[in-house]
C-alpha cells in the first residue's frame, strides 16, 4: 500500500512537466519563431561542420577552425551579428549530420554536404546555394598501377559511412558490372588509416576531400587520384526545412560572397567602394534601397560579410587556392563570366 | 429487521484497505498510460511541426548501397528491409560465434586464476586487469589496425597451430576465410567479455565451500576431476546469472562494429536512416531488434539456470 502511493506521488510529479512543455511548445508553434530569431537571441550562430578536412573545415595550428565551409558559417555571423567569430562550431560526422539539423541542434550545416533531391525532400533539408562543384573520385596506391575503374575488379574500396560516395561507387560498379568489395566506416580518420595499412586497395571520397586527405598521408606522393570523375557532387549549405525566413539569410549571405567577387568588391576595397556611384554597388552596400530590413537584418548586411570575411574569391584562394598547398585550380568554381558556374541573382 | 451493527461500516467502501489496494494499482496504471499518452503526443506534435511523417513504407524502396558482407545474396536494387535483415544476419553471426568463444576463454581463464602454478595464476591475472580496464573501442581499434592490418601486412603471413593463419585479407580457418573486420570485432568481443567472465567464473568457484574440496579429496579424487565433478556444478549455480549479463553485454556491445567497418545491423541502420530521415523508425527497429535478442538471450539462460539449480530429491 505504501508501496503504491509512493509510486503514485512519483508518476503524478513526473507528468506535471511534461505537461507542461507541451503547453509552452504549442505556444512557440503558432507563432512559428523562425531561427533567424532563435540566433538573434542567442547571441551566435551554431555551425555544423566536418573538422576533418583541411581546406573546408578543420581545426588550425592556433585552435581555431578554419576552412571554405567554415567561412561560410562566419559569413552568416557577420551578417547577423557584425562578428564572424559569433559562432559555435559543432563537429558532425557524415552520419550525425541531417539528425542535428532536424532535431534543431545547429542552426546551420557547412559541411562539404552534397545536394540531391531526397535530402532536399524527404530528408528535410533546404538548401543555400552551392559553394563548392564537386565530383567523386577515387585514389589508389601509385605503385598498384591501377588506372582504371576496371582495374578495382574484386579489390576493396574504403568509404564513409552516411555519404553519397557509399551510393554513387555501389551505382558505377553495378552499371559496369564490376564485382568489388566496400567497407565501410563511421570514422574518416580510420577509413583512411584502413586504406593506408593496405586493406583497402583504394579509397573513394569527392574529389576535393581526396586532395584534402591525400595531404595529411604520410607520403603524399605515393598516391594517385584517378581521372575518372564517377558522379556530380555539389556542396552547399543547408538549413532545417520550412523556416523561409532563416533560409533567406543564409542563402543571399552565400550570394553576398558571390555577388561581391562579381561586382569587384573585396574586404580591402568595401570601404572606398561606398562613394561608388554605380547604382548596383550601391544597393548591394546598403546605402541605397532597403535590401537587409526586408528579411531581418541590417542594410549593410553585405557590407558586414566583405568586410569580416572577404568575397568568394577571397576565401576560396585562402583555404584552397594559390595561397595553399592545394592550389586547386578554380574550375567550375569561378564566376560564371569566366567559366564557372557561379551566378548571383541581382541584389535588387 | 435484522441490524446489523456493522453494516454503517461495512457500507463506506473507501474504509476498505482491500478497495485502496486495487485503487492505488488502477491510479498508477492510469497515470502511466497518461505519461505515455503525453510523450507519445508530444513525440507526434514536435514530428508534425518539423513536417516529418511517421510510417514504415519507406523499407520498401530501393537501398542503392552496397554491403561488404553478404551472408544471402543482396545487391544494391534491393529493398531497405532486406539490407536490414542482413545486417541482423552479420549480427547474429559475430553475437553466436562471440558467446561461444568468450565462453570458452572466460571459463579457461577464470579456472587459471586459481591454478597453483605461479606463471599460469598471474598470466591470466594480467590478461584479466587489461582486457577489463581498458574501453572496448580502443581494443577493437586494435586489434583490427595493428593485429589485423598492421601486423599481417608487416609479416605478410601469421601461422598459429597450423589451421588458422592470418593475413592482409583476414583470417583463415580450416580453409573458411573469415574477413579481418569479423575477425577482428569476434576476437575483440571474445576477449573482453572473457576478462569479466574469468571474474566471474573465479568468484563462482570460490563461493563454494572450502569442505566441498577437502571432502573430494578424501574420497581419493585429483584436483583436476575434483573440479570437474564437484567444484564446478556448484559453482555454476553462482556464475548462471552474472554469466547472463556478460551475454546481453558482448550482443549490445557487437553495435561497435561500424566502428572497424563492419556492416552488422546498426550499420545498415545508420545508412537507412541517413539516407531517408526516418530517424525515429529506424530507431524503433533498432530498440525491438536488440530488445528481442537480448529477452532470447536471457529466456534461454534462465532455462539453463533452472536446469543447474539444486534439486530437491
Ligand atoms: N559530399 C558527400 C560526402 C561528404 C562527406 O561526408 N565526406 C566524408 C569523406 S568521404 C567527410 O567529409 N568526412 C569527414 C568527417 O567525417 O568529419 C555527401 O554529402 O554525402
Amino acid at each position: 500500500m505504501r508501496k503504491w502511493s509512493s509510486l503514485l506521488v512519483a508518476l503524478m510529479l513526473a507528468i506535471l512537466p511534461l505537461a507542461a512543455c507541451r503547453q509552452r511548445t504549442e505556444k512557440a508553434g503558432k507563432q512559428t519563431v523562425s531561427r533567424l530569431d532563435t540566433v538573434k537571441q542567442r547571441g551566435k550562430l551554431i555551425c555544423g561542420v566536418s573538422g576533418e578536412l583541411p581546406g573546408f573545415s578543420f581545426v588550425s595550428s592556433d585552435g581555431k577552425f578554419a576552412g571554405l565551409d567554415v567561412d561560410v558559417c562566419r559569413a552568416v555571423a557577420a551578417a547577423v551579428f557584425d562578428n564572424p567569430n559569433a559562432v559555435e562550431f559543432r563537429k558532425l560526422n557524415a552520419k550525425e549530420r541531417f539528425t542535428a539539423l532536424q532535431s534543431g541542434e545547429i542552426d546551420l550545416l557547412s559541411r562539404n554536404t552534397s545536394w540531391t533531391l531526397s535530402r532536399g525532400t524527404s530528408v528535410g533539408l533546404e538548401f543555400a546555394p552551392v559553394v563548392f562543384y564537386d565530383g567523386q573520385g577515387i585514389m589508389v596506391r601509385k605503385d598498384s598501377g591501377i588506372k582504371s575503374l576496371e582495374q578495382l575488379k574484386d579489390k576493396s574500396i574504403c568509404t564513409q559511412i552516411g555519404t553519397t560516395n557509399e551510393q554513387n561507387l555501389s551505382d558505377q560498379m553495378r552499371q559496369r558490372n564490376i564485382p568489388y568489395k566496400l567497407v565501410v566506416f563511421e570514422d574518416i580518420n580510420i577509413a583512411y588509416a584502413t586504406y593506408v595499412e593496405g586493406r583497402c586497395q583504394g579509397v573513394t571520397s569527392d574529389r576535393s576531400q581526396l586532395l584534402s586527405r591525400r595531404s595529411t598521408l604520410p607520403k603524399p606522393e605515393e598516391h594517385l587520384i584517378l581521372d575518372t570523375v564517377i558522379s556530380k557532387e555539389p556542396l552547399a549549405p543547408a538549413v532545417a526545412k520550412g523556416d523561409a525566413k532563416w533560409h533567406d539569410v543564409v542563402q543571399w549571405s552565400v550570394y553576398s560572397l558571390i555577388g561581391a567577387e562579381e561586382l569587384g568588391i573585396t574586404s580591402q576595397n568595401v570601404s572606398e567602394m561606398a562613394s561608388n556611384p554605380n547604382p548596383e554597388i550601391k544597393r548591394f552596400l546598403g546605402t541605397e534601397g532597403e535590401l537587409g530590413t526586408g528579411m531581418g537584418l541590417t542594410n549593410d548586411f553585405a557590407v558586414r560579410i566583405v568586410k569580416h570575411v572577404g568575397n568568394y574569391g577571397e576565401v576560396y584562394d585562402r583555404n584552397l587556392g594559390s595561397k595553399t598547398s592545394f592550389n586547386l585550380p578554380r574550375g567550375l568554381n569561378n564566376q560564371w563570366s569566366k567559366g564557372g558556374l557561379l551566378y548571383s541573382p541581382p541584389f535588387r | 429487521m435484522n441490524i446489523n451493527p456493522n453494516s454503517k461500516l461495512k457500507n463506506n467502501f473507501w474504509r476498505d484497505v482491500r478497495f485502496w489496494r486495487i485503487a492505488m494499482q488502477i491510479g498508477v496504471l492510469g497515470l502511466l498510460a497518461i505519461a505515455i499518452l503525453i510523450l507519445w503526443d508530444n513525440l507526434d506534435y514536435n514530428l508534425e511541426q518539423r513536417g516529418i511523417e511517421l510510417g514504415f513504407d519507406f523499407l520498401r524502396s530501393q537501398a542503392s548501397f552496397e554491403i561488404g558482407e553478404k551472408p544471402i545474396p543482396y545487391t544494391p536494387a534491393d529493398s531497405y528491409l532486406l539490407a536490414l535483415l542482413l545486417g541482423l544476419l552479420n549480427s547474429l553471426r559475430v553475437m553466436v560465434a562471440g558467446i561461444i568463444l568468450t565462453t570458452i576463454v572466460g571459463v579457461s581463464m577464470g579456472i587459471a586464476r586459481l591454478s597453483d602454478n605461479w606463471l599460469v595464476r598471474n598470466l591470466s591475472l594480467i590478461y584479466v586487469e587489461t582486457f577489463r580496464n581498458t574501453p572496448l573501442l580502443v581494443q577493437l581499434l586494435f586489434w583490427y589496425l595493428a593485429i589485423f592490418l598492421g601486423a599481417a601486412k608487416t609479416a605478410g603471413k601469421i601461422q598459429l597451430f597450423g589451421f588458422i593463419s592470418l593475413t592482409g585479407n583476414g583470417l583463415e580457418i580450416f580453409g573458411i576465410v573469415l574477413s579481418p573486420e569479423f575477425g577482428a570485432l569476434l576476437i575483440g568481443l571474445t576477449c573482453y567479455t572473457g576478462a569479466f567472465i574469468a571474474e566471474i567464473v573465479r568468484a563462482g568457484i570460490q563461493s563454494v565451500p572450502r569442505g566441498q574440496w577437502e571432502a573430494a579429496r578424501s574420497l581419493g579424487l585429483k584436483p583436476s576431476l575434483a573440479m570437474r565433478l564437484v567444484i564446478f556444478p556448484q559453482a555454476l549455480r553462482v556464475i548462471i546469472p552474472p554469466l547472463t549479463s556478460q551475454y546481453l553485454n558482448l550482443a549490445k556491445n557487437s553495435s561497435l562494429a561500424s566502428a572497424i567497418g563492419y556492416p552488422d545491423v546498426y550499420f545498415v541502420a545508420s545508412t537507412t536512416f541517413n539516407q531517408t530521415g526516418r530517424v525515429v523508425e529506424v530507431m524503433l527497429l533498432l530498440i525491438g531488434t536488440y530488445l528481442t535478442i537480448s529477452l532470447s538471450i536471457a529466456g534461454g539462460m534462465n532455462l539453463l539456470n533452472r536446469y543447474v539449480q539444486i534439486k530437491e530429491r
